[in-house]
Protein backbone atom coordinates (compact mmCIF):
# COMPACT_ATOMS: atom_id res chain seq x y z
CA UNK A 1 0.00 0.00 0.00
CA UNK A 2 3.08 2.03 0.71
CA UNK A 3 4.73 2.21 -2.47
CA UNK A 4 1.12 3.47 -4.05
CA UNK A 5 0.92 6.09 -1.51
CA UNK A 6 4.39 7.21 -2.30
CA UNK A 7 3.62 7.16 -5.81
CA UNK A 8 0.18 9.25 -5.62
CA UNK A 9 2.10 11.73 -3.68
CA UNK A 10 4.47 12.43 -6.04
CA UNK A 11 1.73 12.23 -8.84
CA UNK A 12 0.16 15.44 -6.40
CA UNK A 13 3.79 17.26 -6.53
CA UNK A 14 3.69 16.50 -10.47
CA UNK A 15 0.27 17.77 -10.57
CA UNK A 16 0.73 21.00 -9.04
CA UNK A 17 3.85 22.22 -11.52
CA UNK A 18 3.91 20.49 -14.60
CA UNK A 19 0.27 21.61 -16.06
CA UNK A 20 1.95 25.42 -15.64
CA UNK A 21 4.76 24.63 -17.77
CA UNK A 22 1.86 23.47 -20.43
CA UNK A 23 0.35 26.15 -20.07
CA UNK A 24 3.93 27.99 -21.11
CA UNK A 25 4.24 26.01 -23.95
CA UNK A 26 0.45 26.75 -24.92
CA UNK A 27 -0.67 23.18 -24.54
CA UNK A 28 -3.31 24.06 -22.10
CA UNK A 29 -5.05 26.89 -21.29
CA UNK A 30 -4.51 29.10 -18.20
CA UNK A 31 -7.46 28.12 -16.28
CA UNK A 32 -6.78 24.23 -16.36
CA UNK A 33 -3.48 24.28 -14.84
CA UNK A 34 -5.34 26.28 -11.50
CA UNK A 35 -7.55 23.54 -11.39
CA UNK A 36 -4.93 20.61 -11.93
CA UNK A 37 -2.65 22.55 -9.44
CA UNK A 38 -5.51 22.18 -6.76
CA UNK A 39 -5.87 18.73 -7.67
CA UNK A 40 -2.18 17.81 -6.86
CA UNK A 41 -2.49 20.15 -3.81
CA UNK A 42 -5.21 17.90 -2.61
CA UNK A 43 -3.51 14.82 -3.78
CA UNK A 44 -0.23 15.51 -2.18
CA UNK A 45 -1.66 16.69 1.25
CA UNK A 46 -3.99 13.00 1.40
CA UNK A 47 -1.07 11.18 0.24
CA UNK A 48 1.78 12.51 2.07
CA UNK A 49 0.96 12.11 5.20
CA UNK A 50 0.29 8.39 5.12
CA UNK A 51 3.09 7.48 2.45
CA UNK A 52 6.13 9.51 4.60
CA UNK A 53 4.62 8.45 7.66
CA UNK A 54 7.66 6.54 9.64
CA UNK A 55 6.41 4.01 11.61
CA UNK A 56 6.36 4.48 15.62
CA UNK A 57 8.46 2.81 17.71
CA UNK A 58 7.28 1.55 21.22
CA UNK A 59 8.67 3.91 24.35
CA UNK B 1 10.25 24.77 8.66
CA UNK B 2 9.96 20.83 9.66
CA UNK B 3 10.11 18.19 12.42
CA UNK B 4 13.52 18.49 13.05
CA UNK B 5 12.71 22.00 14.13
CA UNK B 6 10.45 20.50 16.58
CA UNK B 7 13.16 17.95 17.72
CA UNK B 8 15.72 21.21 17.71
CA UNK B 9 13.30 23.26 20.06
CA UNK B 10 12.85 20.35 22.55
CA UNK B 11 16.25 19.87 22.45
CA UNK B 12 17.17 23.64 23.02
CA UNK B 13 15.02 23.55 26.15
CA UNK B 14 16.76 20.28 27.13
CA UNK B 15 20.04 22.04 26.77
CA UNK B 16 19.21 25.31 27.58
CA UNK B 17 22.19 26.14 30.24
CA UNK B 18 24.70 23.62 29.17
CA UNK B 19 26.76 23.13 25.78
CA UNK B 20 25.20 20.06 23.59
CA UNK B 21 26.86 16.77 24.54
CA UNK B 22 28.97 14.96 21.17
CA UNK B 23 25.89 12.32 21.10
CA UNK B 24 23.35 14.78 20.69
CA UNK B 25 24.87 16.20 17.36
CA UNK B 26 22.90 15.97 14.16
CA UNK B 27 23.71 14.80 10.56
CA UNK B 28 24.08 17.57 7.26
CA UNK B 29 20.70 16.27 6.49
CA UNK B 30 18.86 17.66 8.84
CA UNK B 31 20.23 20.72 8.64
CA UNK B 32 19.11 20.74 5.12
CA UNK B 33 15.75 20.16 5.59
CA UNK B 34 15.57 22.56 8.51
CA UNK B 35 17.07 25.57 7.01
CA UNK B 36 15.00 25.12 3.73
CA UNK B 37 11.88 24.98 5.59
CA UNK B 38 12.70 28.09 7.40
CA UNK B 39 13.43 29.92 4.58
CA UNK B 40 10.47 29.95 2.22
CA UNK B 41 7.89 31.72 4.35
CA UNK B 42 5.24 33.91 3.66
CA UNK B 43 6.71 37.01 3.43
CA UNK B 44 8.45 35.66 0.00
CA UNK B 45 5.18 36.80 -1.24
CA UNK B 46 6.07 40.46 -0.12
CA UNK B 47 9.89 40.61 -0.43
CA UNK B 48 9.84 39.74 -4.24
CA UNK B 49 7.22 42.79 -4.91
CA UNK B 50 8.79 44.86 -3.21
CA UNK B 51 11.90 44.57 -5.52
CA UNK B 52 9.49 44.80 -8.89
CA UNK B 53 8.01 48.27 -6.84
CA UNK B 54 11.27 49.79 -6.22
CA UNK B 55 11.71 49.40 -10.00
CA UNK B 56 15.19 47.09 -9.50
CA UNK B 57 16.35 45.99 -13.48
CA UNK B 58 16.70 42.33 -14.31
CA UNK B 59 20.32 42.51 -14.03
CA UNK B 60 20.03 44.31 -10.61
CA UNK B 61 18.22 41.24 -9.25
CA UNK B 62 19.99 38.37 -10.27
CA UNK B 63 23.40 39.06 -9.90
CA UNK B 64 22.35 40.99 -6.34
CA UNK B 65 20.59 37.68 -5.16
CA UNK B 66 23.64 36.04 -6.55
CA UNK B 67 26.25 37.73 -4.30
CA UNK B 68 23.99 38.39 -1.62
CA UNK B 69 22.64 34.71 -0.92
CA UNK B 70 26.64 33.46 -1.52
CA UNK B 71 27.61 36.29 0.89
CA UNK B 72 24.85 34.96 3.80
CA UNK B 73 25.65 31.66 3.35
CA UNK B 74 29.19 32.69 4.21
CA UNK B 75 27.98 34.55 7.11
CA UNK B 76 26.11 31.35 8.49
CA UNK B 77 29.52 28.95 7.13
CA UNK B 78 32.24 31.16 8.68
CA UNK B 79 30.95 33.18 11.11
CA UNK B 80 27.78 31.13 12.95
CA UNK B 81 28.18 28.10 12.59
CA UNK B 82 32.09 27.39 13.71
CA UNK B 83 31.12 29.83 16.82
CA UNK B 84 28.29 27.28 17.64
CA UNK B 85 30.19 24.24 17.25
CA UNK B 86 32.85 25.83 19.50
CA UNK B 87 30.62 26.63 22.39
CA UNK B 88 27.76 24.67 21.53
CA UNK B 89 25.80 26.96 23.83
CA UNK B 90 22.54 28.97 22.97
CA UNK B 91 23.29 32.66 21.98
CA UNK B 92 21.59 33.56 25.21
CA UNK B 93 23.65 31.82 27.00
CA UNK B 94 26.50 32.40 26.25
CA UNK B 95 25.67 36.02 25.53
CA UNK B 96 24.45 35.86 29.25
CA UNK B 97 27.97 34.69 30.33
CA UNK B 98 29.46 37.43 28.57
CA UNK B 99 27.08 40.38 29.91
CA UNK B 100 25.15 39.41 32.66
CA UNK B 101 21.63 38.24 33.96
CA UNK B 102 20.18 41.45 33.75
CA UNK B 103 21.53 43.09 30.28
CA UNK B 104 20.65 39.39 28.47
CA UNK B 105 17.28 39.61 29.90
CA UNK B 106 16.98 43.17 28.22
CA UNK B 107 18.26 41.47 24.93
CA UNK B 108 15.82 38.75 25.19
CA UNK B 109 12.88 41.20 26.02
CA UNK B 110 14.09 43.36 22.54
CA UNK B 111 14.84 40.32 20.72
CA UNK B 112 11.24 38.61 21.84
CA UNK B 113 9.87 42.49 20.38
CA UNK B 114 11.26 42.28 16.98
CA UNK B 115 10.18 38.75 16.41
CA UNK B 116 6.66 39.41 17.26
CA UNK B 117 6.66 42.15 14.79
CA UNK B 118 7.60 39.64 12.36
CA UNK B 119 4.87 37.15 13.50
CA UNK B 120 2.65 40.01 12.22
CA UNK B 121 3.92 40.10 9.28
CA UNK B 122 3.24 36.57 8.35
CA UNK B 123 0.05 36.85 10.14
CA UNK B 124 -1.07 39.73 7.93
CA UNK B 125 -0.02 37.99 4.96
CA UNK B 126 -1.89 35.34 5.75
CA UNK B 127 -4.59 37.17 6.22
CA UNK B 128 -5.02 38.56 2.67
CA UNK B 129 -5.51 35.38 1.47
CA UNK B 130 -8.51 34.74 3.73
CA UNK B 131 -10.03 38.20 2.99
CA UNK B 132 -9.91 36.82 -0.83
CA UNK B 133 -11.82 34.11 -0.18
CA UNK B 134 -14.51 36.24 1.11
CA UNK B 135 -14.35 38.82 -0.93
CA UNK B 136 -13.58 41.50 1.43
CA UNK B 137 -11.34 44.32 0.53
CA UNK B 138 -7.41 44.33 1.49
CA UNK B 139 -4.72 46.12 1.67
CA UNK B 140 -2.33 46.34 -0.63
CA UNK B 141 1.82 46.22 -0.56
CA UNK B 142 1.68 50.03 -0.07
CA UNK B 143 -0.71 50.28 2.39
CA UNK B 144 -0.07 51.37 6.53
CA UNK B 145 -2.64 51.79 8.19
CA UNK B 146 -6.06 49.39 9.02
CA UNK B 147 -8.42 50.00 5.28
CA UNK B 148 -11.47 48.73 6.81
CA UNK B 149 -13.07 46.86 9.83
CA UNK B 150 -13.13 43.53 7.84
CA UNK B 151 -9.49 43.71 7.42
CA UNK B 152 -8.73 43.74 10.89
CA UNK B 153 -11.79 41.21 11.82
CA UNK B 154 -9.93 39.09 8.92
CA UNK B 155 -6.50 39.60 11.28
CA UNK B 156 -7.64 38.71 13.92
CA UNK B 157 -9.72 35.82 13.58
CA UNK B 158 -6.33 34.53 11.58
CA UNK B 159 -4.33 35.86 14.04
CA UNK B 160 -6.08 33.96 17.42
CA UNK B 161 -6.44 30.79 15.17
CA UNK B 162 -2.42 30.81 14.81
CA UNK B 163 -1.87 31.89 18.15
CA UNK B 164 -4.04 29.27 19.61
CA UNK B 165 -2.44 26.37 17.87
CA UNK B 166 1.11 27.69 18.98
CA UNK B 167 -0.45 27.42 22.58
CA UNK B 168 -1.75 23.79 22.14
CA UNK B 169 -0.24 22.14 19.30
CA UNK B 170 3.02 23.27 17.96
CA UNK B 171 4.43 19.43 17.52
CA UNK B 172 1.14 19.30 14.89
CA UNK B 173 2.00 22.70 13.05
CA UNK B 174 5.70 21.55 12.77
CA UNK B 175 4.79 18.29 11.22
CA UNK B 176 2.58 20.25 9.18
CA UNK B 177 5.38 22.15 7.66
CA UNK B 178 7.48 19.43 7.10
CA UNK B 179 4.83 18.34 4.81
CA UNK B 180 4.42 21.97 3.05
CA UNK B 181 7.69 21.65 2.86
CA UNK B 182 8.54 20.27 -0.74
CA UNK B 183 5.14 21.57 -2.15
CA UNK B 184 5.05 25.39 -1.08
CA UNK B 185 8.36 25.87 -3.79
CA UNK B 186 6.83 24.04 -6.56
CA UNK B 187 3.57 26.45 -5.93
CA UNK B 188 5.88 29.26 -6.57
CA UNK B 189 7.33 28.05 -9.83
CA UNK B 190 4.35 26.68 -10.86
CA UNK B 191 2.66 30.04 -10.51
CA UNK B 192 5.47 31.86 -12.18
CA UNK B 193 6.09 29.86 -15.29
CA UNK B 194 1.74 29.74 -16.13
CA UNK B 195 1.55 33.39 -15.91
CA UNK B 196 5.33 34.38 -17.92
CA UNK B 197 2.92 34.00 -21.56
CA UNK B 198 0.77 36.59 -20.25
CA UNK B 199 3.42 39.04 -20.17
CA UNK B 200 4.89 38.25 -23.24
CA UNK B 201 7.07 35.55 -22.72
CA UNK B 202 6.80 32.41 -25.13
CA UNK B 203 10.43 31.28 -25.35
CA UNK B 204 12.61 30.94 -22.83
CA UNK B 205 15.03 32.58 -25.17
CA UNK B 206 13.40 35.96 -24.62
CA UNK B 207 12.61 35.63 -21.04
CA UNK B 208 16.03 38.34 -20.66
CA UNK B 209 14.24 40.77 -22.90
CA UNK B 210 10.81 40.50 -21.77
CA UNK B 211 12.29 40.32 -17.39
CA UNK B 212 13.44 43.82 -18.61
CA UNK B 213 10.49 45.41 -20.25
CA UNK B 214 7.67 43.98 -18.40
CA UNK B 215 9.18 42.92 -14.86
CA UNK B 216 12.20 44.37 -13.49
CA UNK B 217 12.25 47.34 -15.73
CA UNK B 218 14.13 50.01 -13.44
CA UNK B 219 11.43 52.10 -12.97
CA UNK B 220 10.06 52.78 -9.48
CA UNK B 221 6.17 52.35 -8.69
CA UNK B 222 5.40 56.10 -7.59
CA UNK B 223 5.71 57.03 -4.16
CA UNK B 224 8.65 54.23 -4.01
CA UNK B 225 12.31 54.98 -3.83
CA UNK B 226 14.30 53.33 -6.62
CA UNK B 227 16.55 50.32 -5.51
CA UNK B 228 19.93 49.70 -7.10
CA UNK B 229 22.11 45.80 -7.32
CA UNK B 230 23.67 47.30 -3.81
CA UNK B 231 20.02 47.45 -2.39
CA UNK B 232 19.34 43.74 -3.71
CA UNK B 233 22.49 42.20 -2.57
CA UNK B 234 23.12 44.23 0.98
CA UNK B 235 18.65 43.10 1.48
CA UNK B 236 19.50 39.15 0.45
CA UNK B 237 22.62 39.16 2.84
CA UNK B 238 21.51 40.93 5.61
CA UNK B 239 17.91 40.23 5.87
CA UNK B 240 18.96 37.59 8.35
CA UNK B 241 21.67 39.61 9.67
CA UNK B 242 20.09 38.21 13.68
CA UNK B 243 19.92 34.82 12.61
CA UNK B 244 23.72 34.89 11.01
CA UNK B 245 26.28 37.63 12.03
CA UNK B 246 23.94 38.08 15.13
CA UNK B 247 24.21 34.95 16.05
CA UNK B 248 20.97 33.76 17.22
CA UNK B 249 21.18 30.63 14.71
CA UNK B 250 24.06 29.35 16.99
CA UNK B 251 20.27 27.77 18.71
CA UNK B 252 20.51 25.82 15.84
CA UNK B 253 23.79 25.33 14.00
CA UNK B 254 25.44 23.96 18.04
CA UNK B 255 24.09 20.71 17.04
CA UNK B 256 26.12 20.68 14.21
CA UNK B 257 29.02 18.00 13.72
CA UNK B 258 31.58 20.48 12.20
CA UNK B 259 31.13 24.43 10.72
CA UNK B 260 30.68 23.80 7.31
CA UNK B 261 27.29 22.27 8.14
CA UNK B 262 26.48 26.18 7.26
CA UNK B 263 26.72 25.71 4.20
CA UNK B 264 23.32 24.09 4.38
CA UNK B 265 21.75 28.05 4.60
CA UNK B 266 22.82 27.98 0.74
CA UNK B 267 19.73 26.06 0.04
CA UNK B 268 17.32 27.98 2.16
CA UNK B 269 18.99 30.58 0.31
CA UNK B 270 18.61 30.03 -3.00
CA UNK B 271 15.44 28.21 -2.93
CA UNK B 272 13.20 30.63 -0.62
CA UNK B 273 15.42 34.00 -1.04
CA UNK B 274 16.33 33.11 -4.76
CA UNK B 275 13.60 31.33 -6.65
CA UNK B 276 10.45 32.32 -4.49
CA UNK B 277 11.61 36.16 -4.55
CA UNK B 278 12.00 36.01 -8.23
CA UNK B 279 8.82 33.98 -8.76
CA UNK B 280 7.04 36.25 -6.65
CA UNK B 281 8.11 39.13 -8.41
CA UNK B 282 7.07 37.89 -12.04
CA UNK B 283 3.36 37.33 -10.44
CA UNK B 284 3.22 41.13 -8.80
CA UNK B 285 4.36 42.04 -12.47
CA UNK B 286 1.41 40.64 -13.88
CA UNK B 287 -0.40 42.19 -11.03
CA UNK B 288 0.66 45.51 -11.91
CA UNK B 289 0.30 44.92 -15.72
CA UNK B 290 -3.60 44.18 -14.84
CA UNK B 291 -3.71 47.77 -13.78
CA UNK B 292 -3.67 46.90 -9.92
CA UNK B 293 -0.78 49.10 -8.46
CA UNK B 294 -1.22 47.92 -5.34
CA UNK B 295 -2.17 44.19 -4.97
CA UNK B 296 -1.67 42.02 -2.34
CA UNK B 297 -0.05 38.93 -1.48
CA UNK B 298 -3.52 36.74 -1.71
CA UNK B 299 -4.45 38.63 -4.88
CA UNK B 300 -1.09 37.84 -6.48
CA UNK B 301 -1.63 34.08 -5.23
CA UNK B 302 -4.71 33.53 -6.27
CA UNK B 303 -4.63 35.13 -9.66
CA UNK B 304 -1.76 33.05 -10.58
CA UNK B 305 -2.49 29.41 -9.08
CA UNK B 306 -6.08 29.67 -8.54
CA UNK B 307 -7.54 28.26 -4.75
CA UNK B 308 -3.75 26.85 -4.25
CA UNK B 309 -2.14 29.51 -4.48
CA UNK B 310 -3.92 31.27 -1.83
CA UNK B 311 -3.66 27.95 0.45
CA UNK B 312 -0.12 28.67 0.05
CA UNK B 313 -0.48 32.15 1.17
CA UNK B 314 -2.36 31.10 3.96
CA UNK B 315 0.39 28.12 5.00
CA UNK B 316 3.31 29.83 4.21
CA UNK B 317 2.19 32.77 6.57
CA UNK B 318 0.44 30.18 9.24
CA UNK B 319 3.68 27.90 9.59
CA UNK B 320 6.40 30.37 9.77
CA UNK B 321 4.40 32.83 12.23
CA UNK B 322 3.48 29.56 14.46
CA UNK B 323 7.90 29.43 15.58
CA UNK B 324 8.16 32.89 15.01
CA UNK B 325 5.28 33.48 18.42
CA UNK B 326 7.15 30.17 20.22
CA UNK B 327 10.59 31.83 19.91
CA UNK B 328 9.46 34.93 21.24
CA UNK B 329 7.85 33.45 23.46
CA UNK B 330 10.98 31.22 24.97
CA UNK B 331 12.76 34.97 24.78
CA UNK B 332 10.19 36.96 26.70
CA UNK B 333 10.13 34.27 29.41
CA UNK B 334 13.79 35.23 30.57
CA UNK B 335 11.62 38.15 31.62
CA UNK B 336 9.07 35.98 33.72
CA UNK B 337 10.81 33.20 34.62
CA UNK B 338 7.75 32.21 36.59
CA UNK B 339 5.14 32.70 34.40
CA UNK B 340 3.97 29.46 32.63
CA UNK B 341 4.95 29.34 28.90
CA UNK B 342 1.55 29.16 27.03
CA UNK B 343 0.96 32.29 28.72
CA UNK B 344 3.82 34.58 27.40
CA UNK B 345 2.81 32.43 24.31
CA UNK B 346 -1.17 33.75 24.07
CA UNK B 347 0.44 36.95 25.01
CA UNK B 348 2.96 37.12 22.37
CA UNK B 349 0.24 35.35 19.89
CA UNK B 350 -2.24 38.36 20.84
CA UNK B 351 0.49 41.12 20.07
CA UNK B 352 1.34 39.72 17.06
CA UNK B 353 -2.11 40.03 15.91
CA UNK B 354 -2.83 43.55 16.79
CA UNK B 355 0.72 44.80 15.24
CA UNK B 356 -0.68 42.70 11.93
CA UNK B 357 -3.81 44.82 11.73
CA UNK B 358 -1.32 47.67 10.56
CA UNK B 359 -0.38 46.52 7.28
CA UNK B 360 2.60 48.81 7.15
CA UNK B 361 4.50 45.63 9.15
CA UNK B 362 4.20 44.27 5.61
CA UNK B 363 4.17 47.31 3.36
CA UNK B 364 7.67 48.21 5.52
CA UNK B 365 9.15 44.60 5.73
CA UNK B 366 12.27 45.81 4.23
CA UNK B 367 12.56 48.30 6.60
CA UNK B 368 11.47 46.67 9.73
CA UNK B 369 14.25 44.02 8.86
CA UNK B 370 16.97 46.25 8.56
CA UNK B 371 16.20 47.82 12.08
CA UNK B 372 16.20 44.51 13.27
CA UNK B 373 19.64 44.34 11.44
CA UNK B 374 20.64 47.09 13.29
CA UNK B 375 20.09 46.24 16.70
CA UNK B 376 21.52 42.66 16.00
CA UNK B 377 24.70 42.99 14.62
CA UNK B 378 26.55 44.34 17.17
CA UNK B 379 25.50 41.90 19.77
CA UNK B 380 27.27 39.14 17.27
CA UNK B 381 30.18 40.99 16.95
CA UNK B 382 30.33 41.13 21.28
CA UNK B 383 30.61 37.40 21.11
CA UNK B 384 33.14 37.23 18.44
CA UNK B 385 35.59 39.76 19.87
CA UNK B 386 35.05 37.93 23.46
CA UNK B 387 35.40 34.36 22.41
CA UNK B 388 38.45 35.48 19.29
CA UNK B 389 40.27 38.60 20.44
CA UNK B 390 39.97 39.43 23.89
CA UNK B 391 42.29 36.60 24.85
CA UNK B 392 44.60 37.25 22.75
CA UNK B 393 44.96 41.22 24.25
CA UNK B 394 44.61 40.02 27.67
CA UNK B 395 41.60 40.64 28.23
CA UNK B 396 39.27 38.18 30.00
CA UNK B 397 36.72 36.19 27.75
CA UNK B 398 32.65 35.50 29.50
CA UNK B 399 33.33 38.41 31.81
CA UNK B 400 30.31 38.44 33.58
CA UNK B 401 30.83 34.72 34.46
CA UNK B 402 33.90 35.35 35.87
CA UNK B 403 33.28 37.75 37.92
CA UNK B 404 29.41 37.31 38.80
CA UNK B 405 28.70 40.67 37.71
CA UNK B 406 24.45 40.96 36.27
CA UNK B 407 24.89 43.94 33.67
CA UNK B 408 28.37 44.49 31.98
CA UNK B 409 28.73 47.66 30.88
CA UNK B 410 31.15 46.81 28.49
CA UNK B 411 28.64 44.95 26.06
CA UNK B 412 25.48 47.44 27.01
CA UNK B 413 27.40 50.77 25.97
CA UNK B 414 28.50 48.86 22.76
CA UNK B 415 24.92 47.76 21.59
CA UNK B 416 23.86 51.22 22.69
CA UNK B 417 26.94 53.30 20.96
CA UNK B 418 27.08 50.70 18.23
CA UNK B 419 23.53 51.53 16.93
CA UNK B 420 23.08 55.07 17.83
CA UNK B 421 26.31 55.40 15.72
CA UNK B 422 25.41 53.69 12.71
CA UNK B 423 22.10 55.56 12.36
CA UNK B 424 24.23 58.58 12.91
CA UNK B 425 26.04 57.19 9.87
CA UNK B 426 23.09 56.53 8.04
CA UNK B 427 21.29 60.00 8.59
CA UNK B 428 25.43 61.43 7.77
CA UNK B 429 26.10 59.93 4.16
CA UNK B 430 21.54 60.11 3.45
CA UNK B 431 21.53 56.85 2.75
CA UNK B 432 18.18 55.62 2.05
CA UNK B 433 18.44 51.90 3.22
CA UNK B 434 19.11 50.69 6.64
CA UNK B 435 20.96 47.77 5.54
CA UNK B 436 24.05 49.03 4.24
CA UNK B 437 24.68 50.33 7.66
CA UNK B 438 24.47 46.33 9.50
CA UNK B 439 28.38 45.84 8.23
CA UNK B 440 29.65 48.80 9.66
CA UNK B 441 27.60 48.66 12.59
CA UNK B 442 28.83 44.95 13.04
CA UNK B 443 32.44 46.10 13.03
CA UNK B 444 31.51 49.55 15.31
CA UNK B 445 30.51 47.05 17.41
CA UNK B 446 33.49 45.12 17.82
CA UNK B 447 35.59 47.95 17.96
CA UNK B 448 33.74 49.50 20.93
CA UNK B 449 34.09 46.47 22.48
CA UNK B 450 37.37 46.27 22.70
CA UNK B 451 37.63 49.40 23.56
CA UNK B 452 35.31 49.45 26.13
CA UNK B 453 36.77 46.08 27.79
CA UNK B 454 39.70 47.71 28.06
CA UNK B 455 38.35 50.69 30.01
CA UNK B 456 35.73 48.69 31.84
CA UNK B 457 37.37 45.31 32.96
CA UNK B 458 39.17 44.97 36.45
CA UNK B 459 41.48 42.30 37.47
CA UNK B 460 38.48 39.29 37.58
CA UNK B 461 38.26 38.08 41.05
CA UNK B 462 39.20 34.29 42.21
CA UNK B 463 35.73 32.96 43.04
CA UNK B 464 33.65 32.29 39.86
CA UNK B 465 30.06 33.02 40.93
CA UNK B 466 27.48 32.83 38.09
CA UNK B 467 24.51 31.19 36.34
CA UNK B 468 22.01 29.60 38.79
CA UNK B 469 23.07 31.48 42.27
CA UNK B 470 23.14 34.98 39.96
CA UNK B 471 19.56 34.61 39.23
CA UNK B 472 18.63 34.06 42.77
Amino acid sequence: MKPVLKLLSYLGLALTVVPSFLVFYGKIPFEQHKAWMLVGTVLWFIAAPLAHRKPSTPA
Amino acid sequence: MSKQLSEQLDAIDEFEREPVPKSHVKNFKSFVGLVAGEHIAGTEFVIGPLFVLHGVTAADLFIGLLLGNLLATASWTFVCAPIAVKTRLTIYFQLEKICGYRLVSLYNAVNGLQSCVLAASMVAVSATAIGLAFNLPMPGLTDLYPTSFAWVASVLLIGAVITLVAVYGYDRVAAFSALCAPWMPLVFVAAAAAVLPQLGLTAWGDFWTVANQKIWTGVAAPGQTPYTFWHVMFFAWLCNTAMHIGLSDMSIYRYAKRPTYGLASAVGMFIGHGMAWVASGVLCALALQGGNANPSPGQIAFNSAGVAGAVCVVIAGWTTANPTIYRAGLALKGLAPGAKRWKITLFVGALASVLACFPGVVSRLDQVLAFYALVAAPVGAVIVMDLFVLPRLGLVSNYAEKTGTRFNWAVALTWLLSMLFSYALYVYTQSDFFFFMAIPGWFIGATLYVVLSKTFQKVPTAKPTFSHEARA
